[in-house]
């Protein structure tokens, strides 16, 4: 019956809630602070910030050189 | 009152609740916390590569882990396999369905999977002398979004049936299915330890799951429309969505909540896909628009633009190395920027 399988529905949907009520919370301040030094302690790794240097390039097409 | 409009309560109760501990928890913003961070450089990157081959709208790409090799998929029917760093196709696997929406690159690098209005997550073997369908993942009732493979043994899925799924491939069943979501789940992503993934879907909620018990841990809300795109922050402690509200966002695992939102005024296009670099200091977001903007993901400023495709940008994807970002469009091709 439809309004059986509603409030089967609604009793998962209360549960759920009471779960994901009962989450711990950390303060957005410490989040925050956690994300930034996570950025800042890779910056160095990160290729797509610091550039890649043009020898080491490996999707660049080598240049010949010519020998004069 | 019946047992149906007790629950409503409740439901209300719970939600204002969560509401609550969220806004006791918001003693800052991510922006304002990292006030005091040098702005990220203005981020000027260059087409190293076009890849030229498909002959319709590519609709979704993957990098494997070596770095070197990425599957792209395209309503032309066929996935193409290319060696990036000389922009040679190593591989074409035709699909028996055209209508693909997906594929993903499996860890080992032997196998590949490809998924779309078929329904069906089909999963290929490289590594033989001519590449075979290894099986077909067939029990979602809707169309197949987005794949991610564990390993070679087990793959996740996320369908427009509203469900996302965890399959043994060898026996080609499903041994978890994952249901909370109210509309077609569009996108998934693993976590860097592999316990938990995230959906985003057209409810515009993202939620996080347990691999392994089955179990919805967190649900986050503020998108307005279809979240398309989604992606962990490097550390594994927040996640980055896309959606046709023509935001990106970013909410922290811990403290449950959106953390960022990344806009502009003058973009009205939807988000059609998402990648962080490295260090996740920078996401890489394709629009509708044709164009893919580049954010500072701690002070939520546009840092920088990749133009080059001359429609929509369906997928965009960093390599574990992040030396460089692939784009992928329904103009037919794919452009690697560094």
């Amino acid at each position: 019956m439809s309004s059986n399988s509603n409030l089967t529905s609604m009793r998962r949907i209360v549960e759920q809630l009471k779960f994901e009520a009962n989450v711990e919370r950390i303060k957005v301040s410490q989040a925050a602070a956690e994300l930034q030094q996570y950025c800042l302690q890779n910056a160095s790794k990160d290729a797509l910030l610091v550039g890649v240097p043009t020898g080491s390039n490996p999707f660049r097409d080598p240049r010949s050189c010519a020998l004069l | 009152m019946g047992e149906m409009d007790q629950m409503k309560k409740e439901a209300e109760g719970l939600k204002s609740q969560i509401e609550a501990a969220r806004k006791a928890a918001a003693d800052t913003t991510l922006a304002d916390a990292a006030s005091g961070v040098a702005p990220a450089p203005r981020v000027q990157l260059k087409t190293r590569k076009t890849l030229k081959g498909h002959l319709a709208k590519i609709y979704a790409m993957h990098w494997a882990t070596d770095c070197r090799l990425m599957v792209s998929a395209s309503q032309d029917g066929k996935l193409i396999i290319w060696d990036a760093f000389s922009g040679n196709k190593i591989n074409a696997v035709p699909l028996k369905s055209s209508w693909v929406m997906t594929c993903a690159y499996a860890p080992s690098g032997n196998l590949v999977a490809s998924g779309g209005l078929d329904n069906m997550c089909t999963v290929y073997n490289l590594k033989t002398p001519v590449v075979k369908t290894v099986k077909e993942l067939d029990a979602h009732t809707g169309y197949l979004s987005c794949a991610r493979f564990l390993s070679d043994t087990e793959i996740l899925t996320a369908s427009g049936d509203t469900t996302c799924a965890l399959w043994d491939i060898e026996t080609g069943k499903q041994k978890t299915v994952f249901l909370n979501h109210v509309g077609d789940c569009m996108c998934l992503a693993l976590s860097p330890d592999m316990n938990m993934f995230i959906s985003g879907a057209c409810d515009s909620l993202a939620k996080l799951w347990d691999i392994r018990d089955g179990t919805c841990k967190q649900t986050f809300q503020g998108h307005t429309s279809d979240i398309n795109a989604i992606s962990f922050f490097p550390s594994g402690n927040a996640v980055v969505t896309g959606s046709d509200d023509c935001t990106c966002k970013m909410y922290d695992l811990r403290s449950d909540q959106e953390v960022i939102s990344y806009q502009d005024a003058q973009l009205n296009s939807g988000v059609t896909s998402l990648a962080l670099s490295v260090s996740g200091r920078l996401i890489f977001a394709g629009y509708d628009d044709f164009n893919c903007n580049i954010w500072d993901s701690l002070k939520g400023e546009k840092v920088g633009v990749l133009s080059g495709h001359d429609n929509r940008v369906s997928c965009t994807g960093v390599p574990q190395d992040g030396m460089c970002v692939c784009t992928g469009s329904w103009d037919s091709f794919l452009k690697i920027w560094n």
